[in-house]
């Protein structure tokens, strides 16, 4: 019972594909910021998607037929997987899912019209009209 | 057939995968998480495709990855710029 190499290479990169996309679809369900979900599906987009299709490249070396053009896959995937990140990253940044209010400021009195109003703490002397 | 058993995980794990975005899609909190659904779906359907290019060992079935790919890409981008624009082409 010996296998070929180039079936232990085609199985060994259906496998790390297979469980790439699953890591990938997982990360999408489980994170839970917006922008971390953002980062989640990438994995599949590349080594996923990338070692199916190498599996299939190296099957059609396999079979005698030998044959690049899933390769054209690949590059149109590597190529427009940042563009569409970026978009949808704007999206997020666009409808302010991931915007935390602004905290309130510190107390302060040393303004003299806010010293004037607040008459509990008056830290700048008020000044005479008719002096 | 150590391939065979090797394709068999992978279909499961594509299939698996594809049915954990679609939860992300109908769940998604927001329009940001659904386009991004929407892609991990073409970009699984990809390789769902080309998988079953293996398994039936031919060669016609990359025509119909290579349109998803496109197609995918080209739908997020449009829907993608809806949101941000409130129009697709200015």
């Amino acid at each position: 019972m010996s296998h070929n190499i180039l079936d232990i290479a085609i199985a060994a990169a259906l496998v790390i594909g297979g469980l790439f996309t699953l890591v990938g679809s997982i990360g999408l369900l489980k994170l839970q910021a917006p922008m971390a979900r953002l980062h989640a599906p990438t994995k599949a987009s590349t080594l996923g998607v990338g070692s199916i299709l190498l599996a299939s490249v190296l099957f059609a070396f396999a079979k005698g037929a030998p044959s690049y053009h899933e390769l054209l896959i690949i590059a149109f995937l590597f190529m427009t997987a940042p563009v569409s990140a970026y978009f949808i990253g704007k999206v997020h940044i666009h409808l302010g899912q991931n915007r935390k209010p602004l905290p309130k400021p510190a107390r302060d009195n040393i303004w003299a019209t806010k010293a004037k109003r607040e008459e509990d703490t008056p830290s700048v002397p008020e000044m005479k009209a008719d002096a | 057939m150590i391939v065979t058993y090797a394709l068999i995980f992978a279909f499961a794990a594509v299939s698996l995968s594809l049915l954990l975005t679609m939860i992300r899609l109908v769940k998604g909190p927001g329009p940001g998480d659904r386009i991004l659904a929407l892609d991990t779906l073409s970009i699984n359907a990809v390789a769902l495709i080309i998988l079953v290019g293996i398994a039936g060992a031919t060669q016609i079935y990359f025509e119909a990855a290579m349109i998803i790919a496109m197609l995918g890409f080209v739908s997020t981008v449009a829907v993608a710029r809806f949101v941000l624009r409130g129009d697709i082409i200015e």
